[in-house]
């Protein structure tokens, strides 16, 4: 069922409008990306990303590209605003989060501008749900200055091997330090907790290891309380890609694939705790 | 293991790995041995065999958070190794998993004097062995709550188990389960007739979830009311003992005697009676007393070696448990286990090597 959000005749157009077949595919995503109530939105040509932030310290984006969209257009060169994501998941989910196979919900999305609400239009089995969101002004989002030329060590895991560990983990530790090198132990996770001290090593030639960049020997502490959310987007995904700079910063890039097959990418950036250059057991 | 006691006790020796277990009343004990067999590799004094071996103990909470979840384990754990390293105070746990991935945990330990109860399943009057399962399916008509449950031998050779009420109890208000089981539902059944014990669920509960899990048929021996019930599963690798208090006979009740009790324990709750100190004596060091007198060793009594516990009548007396005890069951007139401590020679308490958690704060006499 065609949602026309657009009356014939109107004056106004929407800066933002996309239509999207299954609105899980969008709400999955945003979930992953969920330890704080508030999020920014950014749309341009290419898709929308929804960034999301804590402490300073840790920012999370999800990427959902035009190509996802059954119908999108932008009509500025970019349109941002913030807006509560605890809301807006609510309204996305609002006829249920259980996906029943055959049954999704259709939505339709539009933003008028600068000032005006974000409507959503979501139509399950017939029946129509009207929502709209305040927006809010956009914050200046941080900017960890993180590209591919300042990569110091690299590895492509298959996210199966990891979930479980993320999960498990030891929570009463304060932090998660995590090492890569070219040497033994390739890659390892560890905790400091109540119990004592826990590892997890990666050997280089393991089946997970999709691929394996690592030049120097570097050691990173992380807050587990900044990196815990991240367990979400990794259950989501199928791939991780985890990245280190020079000055430690993380990050952390999720390949997502949804129902249909199509791709979609997850990313979180994190500073370290504190900087440690040895190797540390 | 953990439905007993919240500490783990690992002691490695010649004969395999021990794993045990108390409750915080000592009226429950614990011990499963893994005989060398059991494992690929079985080294207990390590590289060096004429070293001395260690014996120490976990929190049952963080020795199981290594184990998280059965399933995956299952599925992605091949090879476990566990590692007792005294100079770095870790006991380690290596879980060498799929893919090449190593989980390494590594524990803090404390080190500990030998926990053992006193028990004798030779001495013991009555024995029966059932298959776990049939003993589990009647265990199943209580309800989880119930605290106690009466094992009895009746005319006829039938063996009942029944719920327990407490006395005080209105009876018409209470609603008692009684089941019968018939003698061919045992392996064996040497029983007296019309003996009858009663005992805590809670841990035969959770020895009988592992019995039923391991298919081994399980043998209780017993006494006389009062007397530690026995529990013991058997097989070519493993030997589990579960040794539970029960509840004695109120018409035996004795007086409490004052023949050992010259040396009153300071403490403000008597969680165990005088006369217990000729046979109940401190686990631990002194930088970790569980409860909260704790109990020092008696100066007027030696510490000495566990022994068969049927001899000494006195040993047979009472011991009332006034006041709240933590642990099951409070309020009960159970018999505390009999346990002995053996000390390494030299009877010096082993320097504690582990950071202090809870500092004893009651004066040694």
């Amino acid at each position: 069922m065609p949602l026309s959000a657009q009356p014939a005749g109107s004056a106004e157009p929407y800066v933002l409008a996309a239509s999207l077949d299954n609105a899980r595919h969008l709400s999955s995503l945003l979930r992953a990306v969920h330890f704080q109530d508030h999020a920014t939105c950014f749309a341009t040509a290419n898709g929308l990303r929804v960034t999301v932030e804590d402490a300073k310290c840790i920012q999370a984006n999800a990427f959902i590209q035009a190509e996802i969209f059954q119908e999108y257009t932008v009509q500025e060169e970019s349109v941002t605003f913030r807006i509560n994501l605890s809301v807006l998941l609510d309204c996305l989910t609002i006829f249920g989060t259980s996906s029943l196979p055959g049954t999704s919900t259709a939505l339709r999305m539009c933003y008028r501008g600068y000032g005006y609400p974000l409507m959503l239009l979501l139509e399950e089995g017939g029946v129509v749900t009207v929502c709209k969101i305040n927006t809010q002004e956009p914050d200046e989002l941080l900017d960890f200055d993180f590209c591919s030329t300042k990569v110091v060590n690299k590895i492509i895991l298959q996210s199966e091997g990891l979930r479980e560990a993320f999960a498990e983990l030891d929570m009463t530790s304060e932090v998660l330090q995590i090492t890569m090198s070219p040497d033994k132990p390739y890659f390892r996770l560890s905790t400091f907790g109540n119990a004592g001290s826990a590892h997890l090593d990666y050997p280089r030639d393991s089946d997970l290891m999709e691929a394996f960049h690592c030049n120097q020997t570097q050691t990173n502490r992380y807050k587990i309380s900044l990196l815990k959310p991240s367990t979400k987007a990794l259950a989501l995904s199928c791939k991780v890609s985890i990245r280190t700079d020079a000055q430690g910063f993380l990050s952390l890039q999720y390949m997502i694939r949804n129902e249909d097959g199509q791709i979609c990418f997850v990313e979180y950036y994190c500073c370290p705790d504190e900087n440690i250059t040895e190797a540390e057991l | 293991l953990s439905r007993i006691g919240d500490e783990l006790y690992l002691e490695p020796t010649e004969s395999g790995l021990s794993l045990r277990a108390v409750n915080s009343s000592r009226s429950a004990f614990a011990s499963f041995l893994f005989a060398p067999l059991f494992f690929q590799l079985y080294e207990p004094g390590g590289r060096q065999p004429s070293r001395e071996l260690v014996r120490c103990k976990v929190l049952m909470k963080s020795f199981l958070g290594v184990f998280r979840s059965l399933p995956s384990l299952e599925k992605t754990v091949g090879k476990c190794l566990i590692l007792l390293k005294p100079r770095a105070n870790r006991l380690v746990v290596q879980l060498h998993c799929k893919y090449g991935v190593t989980k390494t945990h590594n524990l803090a330990f404390q080190e500990c004097e030998l926990l053992q109860a006193v028990f004798d399943t030779q001495g013991c009057a009555s024995s029966l062995c059932a298959p776990a399962r049939v003993l589990s399916e009647a265990v199943v008509h209580f309800p989880q709550t119930l605290a106690e449950v009466t094992l009895g031998a009746g005319p006829g050779g039938k063996i009942s188990l029944r719920n327990y009420v407490e006395d005080e109890a209105a009876p018409s208000k209470t609603m008692v389960t009684e089941l019968r089981l018939a003698e061919d539902e045992f392996q064996t059944v040497a029983v007296t007739p019309g003996s009858r014990i009663t005992f805590c669920l809670k841990e035969f509960r959770g020895l009988l979830t592992f019995a039923e899990a391991s298919n081994l048929p399980l043998t209780i021996h017993y006494d006389a009311p009062g007397r530690p019930v026995v529990f013991t599963l058997e097989d070519t690798v493993l030997e589990v003992h579960l040794v539970l208090a029960t509840l004695s006979d109120p018409e035996s009740e004795l007086q409490p005697p004052t023949a050992n009790g010259a040396s009153h324990l300071p403490a403000p709750s008597d969680d165990f009676a005088d006369d217990l100190e000729s046979y109940m004596i401190a686990m631990e060091t002194s930088t970790y007393d569980d409860g909260p007198s704790g109990v020092p060793p008696s100066p007027t009594f030696p510490l000495r070696t566990p022994r068969p516990a049927e001899s000494d009548p006195e040993e047979e007396e009472e011991e009332e448990e006034e006041g709240a005890v933590p642990g099951t069951p409070p309020h009960k007139k159970f018999r505390s286990l009999f346990f002995g401590s053996v000390l390494t020679p030299g009877g010096a308490s082993p320097a504690p090597t582990q950071e202090v958690l809870a500092e004893d704060s009651d004066g040694e006499n």
